[in-house]
């Protein structure tokens, strides 16, 4: 068994000497009696070597499936992480050093997230970046918030948003007092028409997805243009890789970026942990909730970093705060910068192209050599729901049978089905094989 | 001067390279992007150098002592990175067929039941992704459990005045009001005054115990008995847990709610701020009201008819998850006690030796931090928290928490953790006594820390009245 | 010891009115509270056309560390905000007297505010 407690036996006694205490037990003596734990009070195993409980997890691990292959998207990607990401972002410095509050010894960490902070406004055109935040879902909730005044509480959101997107900005959304209406996309993506009707003078912002939950390119500068007409703001939920490629959140005329970092060199890991980023236009940078690092100089000129704004925050505004974020998600936000320099502008508008080229072969295929058919028609990124007679769970397990991880099903007859750059053709065509045996 | 990674490489450096695509490149047939974003151009070895650099430049727990009282940077074990990373967990989607997840369902689980007992809870929803998520969201459950109970009149969320400052933040993000608590003067919740306070608008008390001056709340089973009286529920705010694990529950102190921070108490890494977990726990009574999905034998569960709906997409940061199932399974039931057992020793001691010369906040035995005052040497040597805390950066020790607990001036606040050895302690106590004495010998020199760093005291008020957030080629 | 200008009228909250000869008054902070503010990063006004109670919010005027806000010694509308002071908050640390923060018209309860020498004499009684 380990502790991990770095004392040995005769210095604990002699701390607890100077005390004048017997042993470890009469440190808590003063609590409540009522309220101290008996030995029998609670139930949990004795603890064991590093080894055994490394052997323990390994074989919980053991009983998880890992595909030769993938075809699922749908808010968490596969992509290739280049080793240098983990073999940086795990240099124990980063990992054990706290939120930088004393930034005369964080100035690596401060410099990385200021760095970090200047990609992302590169790849959303956005004039300011905060930190992070919790993930994706999280930072269009606290978009939300940004865009809330007394007289405008009503959200306008397509029902082409991820649906745990939606989920979650419901339940903040409710905690806010704002209304969010969801816009019914019979085509896969909002139509102006349908944004104009549902415009009302109350109306805060309109958040849209971009590529939207079925892979599918929103008209976003025609819908963020109409929104403007009646001063609704609006918000870019954006994949970072398609941001390489499509117009950014700023040249749509969005005033909040916002978007999943997990493609940015995070891995699966079950969904979580991910990163959450956010940006904005210059107007909205004292909104902008969590950590931000500004540049200053030190008393001798030199160029340094530090934690700034810090009085839109919890620990200073206290209940008048907008949110109350504090720990975020720095080491992945220091990932996703590392994966954008290994990567540079070209390497990702090559992932993007990988991840667009590969989609539309995969759904070419399917469509010439399968039973299955596009259900939309609107250009998509990498992602393309299909239909098919065939029910969904049917192809997918004989897909799994084959060791792949077919796209997620809908419903019994739609498949959400995602491509990146690490298929290939050799597996597409054995995957579409695949499918034209139990859908010809 | 350290380069940004935008000033280093140039045009033409390639970092990591693609395979050839083996399919026809397909050209979007919607509008495309009119100017590129600009991305650093490097090379794999400016790529690594860059980063080694930075971090050279960045302080950890693997360092050095860092006694951030209520923060708990205790050692971070190596082999709990080594089981988050394995590809066994990496590798996995989390839409994947529940079939194929089962051992990260069964983490998830295991986690809950031993979370369960160390807190006295009975069960646990790891959605929440850092501390001040958790609080969000448990109070957010509250607020669904008060209204699905017909209590909507219940608005008002008391807050002690030692608190920190997300806890009243996050009551009003989950459309609270909040009200708060005086400290008497032994630093503990004024009972009277809550007892005044309580009554049918109480939605909930919000609590740390030990509190933010590192004392045990002795009345707390009078406090909470008092809201319940009252008809609201009691909120425990975990960040301070690590002094009463094995010792004492919050479950049997009348807590309904708590929620734990994995990366303080249960070692998971800080990351420089994040990726944390803030799990909730709550008693019985709640389980239906938490957020959606609920995950239990083997199965999620997304139809959750009275659930307040969803904080977080998928399920919770789990790889901070499967670090502190690790680390609970290590220590086991004696280690987890004497843990906080030592927790308490280590502040127990190094405030015994400390105030000597030091004036602690408060004369009351601390549990596992205490809080010193720095306001006599203020007002006698001109010299504040923050002098003492640059000095002990040239010392090799990274400061405690400054001016926090609002309640105190001038306060520093300590928490050694039991990872510690006593030879660190002691030293800590000769670098503080050494800067008491530079203090009143050479003011000025004290003030000039901290001198070993890479750059001096930063000027804060310049980035803050005219903020630069980003590089640009013109302000590098 | 801080500076008390003669001329204008002031409040126990350390804000000063200037009354214009057209009726309206101009607003700002004394000197002690600009001292006690600190150094002032960033100003937040409450925009033209809002009306305001004597003891309303005027602005949040943000220290590095801290957060406080402006009340406002009269009750009146908003009719001008001083605009510089959003990208020069120093100002108001610089010359508390001679950078206004917003001008209010439809002054009322200016009977209610101290002379310089009330104020002078109010200042002894904090330190």
């Amino acid at each position: 068994m380990s502790d991990y407690i770095a004392s040995s036996p005769e210095e604990l006694q002699a701390m607890l000497d100077s005390l004048g205490l017997k042993d470890l037990d009469e440190l808590t003596d003063h609590l409540t009696p009522a309220v101290l734990l008996q030995e029998d009070g609670w139930d949990l195993p004795s603890g064991m070597s590093e080894f055994e409980a490394l052997a323990k997890i390994k074989k919980m691990a053991s009983h998880n499936r890992i595909y030769e292959d993938l075809y699922r998207g749908a808010g968490a990607y596969r992509h290739y992480i280049p080793s240098l990401v983990h073999a940086l972002a795990g240099r124990s410095e980063f990992l054990t050093a706290y939120t930088p509050y004393q930034a005369e010894m964080s100035q690596g960490l401060l410099q990385s997230i200021f760095e970090y902070q200047t990609m992302i406004c590169e790849l959303t055109g956005m004039d300011v970046s905060n930190a992070s935040v919790y993930d994706g879902a999280t930072a269009a909730a606290e978009a939300l918030l940004m865009c809330r005044d007394p007289k405008h509480r009503r959200v306008l959101v397509p029902s082409s948003v991820h649906p745990q997107i939606l989920q979650v900005i419901r339940t903040y959304g409710e905690a806010y007092g704002m209304e969010i209406a969801v816009l019914d996309c019979p085509n896969g993506v909002l139509e102006e028409a349908v944004l104009r009707e549902a415009l009302s003078e109350d109306t805060a912002c309109l958040l849209l997805q971009q590529p939207n939950y079925f892979g599918l390119i929103e008209d976003a500068q025609t819908l963020f243009a109409a929104a403007a007409e009646k001063k609704v703001k609006g918000i870019l939920h954006i994949n970072p890789i398609a941001a390489a490629l499509l117009p950014s959140a700023k040249e749509v005329g969005a005033v909040i970026a916002v978007g999943e970092g997990q493609p940015l060199g995070m891995p699966l890991n079950f969904g979580g942990p991910y990163l959450g980023f956010m940006a904005s236009v210059s107007s909205l940078m004292r909104k902008l909730p969590g950590r931000i690092v500004g540049q200053s100089t030190d008393h001798q000129g030199r160029r340094a970093y530090v934690l700034t704004l810090q009085a839109r925050e919890q620990h200073i505004r206290r209940e008048k705060a907008s949110s109350s974020i504090c720990s975020n998600q720095a080491l992945c936000a220091l990932r996703a910068a590392i994966y954008c320099s290994a990567m540079g502008t070209e390497g990702i508008e090559q992932v993007a192209t990988h991840c667009i080229s590969n989609a539309h072969y995969l759904a070419e295929q399917l469509c010439q050599k399968t039973a299955l058919k596009l259900k939309y028609t609107g250009e998509f990124f990498h992602e393309f729901v299909t239909v098919s007679d065939v029910p969904s769970r049917v192809l997918l397990k004989h897909l799994e049978d084959h060791d792949i991880l077919g796209g997620l099903p809908l419903n019994d007859h739609e498949i959400l089905w995602c491509a990146t750059e690490v298929n290939n053709k050799e597996n597409m065509d054995h995957l579409v094989e695949l499918i034209g045996e139990v859908a010809a | 001067m350290s380069q940004l990674i935008f000033e280093r490489g140039g045009q033409g450096h390639r970092g990591v390279a693609l395979p050839q695509l083996q399919v026809p490149a397909y050209t979007l047939n919607t509008p495309l992007r009119t100017e590129k974003p600009q991305l650093p151009s490097v090379s794999e070895l400016e790529v690594v150098r860059h980063y080694t650099e930075c971090s050279l430049r960045v302080k950890g727990v693997d360092h050095l002592f860092y006694p951030l009282g209520s923060c708990t940077m205790k050692y971070n074990p190596k082999v709990n990175e080594e089981a988050a990373n394995l590809e066994g967990f990496t590798a996995i989607h989390p839409l994947a067929p529940q079939e194929d997840v089962q051992g990260c369902l069964e983490v998830m689980e295991t986690l809950e039941h031993y979370l369960n007992q160390i807190t006295g809870m009975d069960a646990f929803c790891f959605q929440p992704a850092a501390g001040a998520h958790g609080e969000f969201s448990g109070l957010m459950t509250i607020r669904n459990y008060l209204k699905r109970h017909h209590e909507d009149q219940r608005t008002v969320v008391f807050v002690p005045d030692s608190a920190h400052g997300t806890n009243p933040a996050s009551a009003v993000m989950a459309g609270f009001t909040v009200k708060q608590i005086p400290s008497n003067a032994q630093g503990n919740v004024d009972v009277e005054a809550l007892r005044a306070m309580a009554d049918e608008t109480t939605a909930a008390l919000m609590l740390t115990n030990p509190n933010t001056l590192g004392l045990f709340e002795k009345d707390i089973l009078e406090i909470t008995q008092i809201i319940h009286d009252a008809g609201g529920l009691v909120y425990y705010d975990g960040a301070n847990l690590n002094a009463i694990m094995g010792i004492a529950r919050p479950g049997d102190m009348g807590f309904d709610v708590v929620h734990l921070n994995l990366h303080k108490t249960f070692s998971t890494p800080h990351g420089g701020g994040g990726p944390g977990s803030g799990p909730i726990g709550v008693k019985k009574h709640l389980i239906d009201y938490l957020p959606a999905p609920r995950i239990e034998n083997g199965q999620i569960h997304e139809n959750c008819p009275e659930s307040l709906g969803r904080m977080k997409m998928f399920y919770g940061n789990f790889g901070v998850m499967v670090r502190a199932l690790t680390y609970v399974m290590i220590l086991g039931k004696e280690g987890l006690r004497k843990t906080s057992q030592v927790a308490v020793l280590n502040a127990r001691y190094l405030e015994h030796e400390l105030s000597r010369r030091y004036d602690m906040a408060v004369d009351q035995p601390c549990m596992h931090e205490f809080v010193m005052t720095l306001k006599r040497q203020h007002q006698q040597l001109g010299i504040n928290a923050m002098d003492i805390s640059k000095g002990m950066i040239d010392r090799g020790i990274h400061p405690p928490t400054m001016y926090f607990p609002l309640i105190v001036e001038e306060a520093l606040m300590v928490e050694p953790t039991e990872t510690e050895p006593k030879a660190v302690l002691d030293e800590a106590v000769r670098v503080l006594n050494e800067l008491l004495d530079l203090a009143s010998q050479d003011p000025q020199a004290l003030h000039a820390c901290p001198q070993m760093t890479p750059i001096g005291r930063i000027d804060e008020v310049q980035a803050a009245r005219h903020p630069i957030l980003r590089w640009q080629k013109e302000n590098g | 010891m801080s500076v008390v200008k003669e001329g204008l009228l002031y409040s126990k909250s350390h804000e000063w009115v200037e009354t214009l000869p057209d009726g309206t008054a101009r607003i700002g902070i004394s000197d002690y509270a600009q001292d006690s503010l600190g150094d002032i990063v960033f100003v937040d006004m409450h925009p033209a056309g809002e009306e305001v109670e004597a003891e309303g919010a005027l602005a949040d005027v943000e220290s590095v560390k801290a957060v406080s806000e402006i009340y406002s010694p009269v009750a009146g509308t908003i009719k001008e905000i001083n605009e510089e002071l959003i990208d020069a908050p120093e100002k108001l640390n610089e010359d508390c007297y001679g950078n206004w923060i917003c001008v209010l018209e439809n002054v009322a309860g200016l009977e209610d505010l101290l002379s310089p020498e009330a104020y002078s004499e109010y200042l002894t009684t904090l330190e």
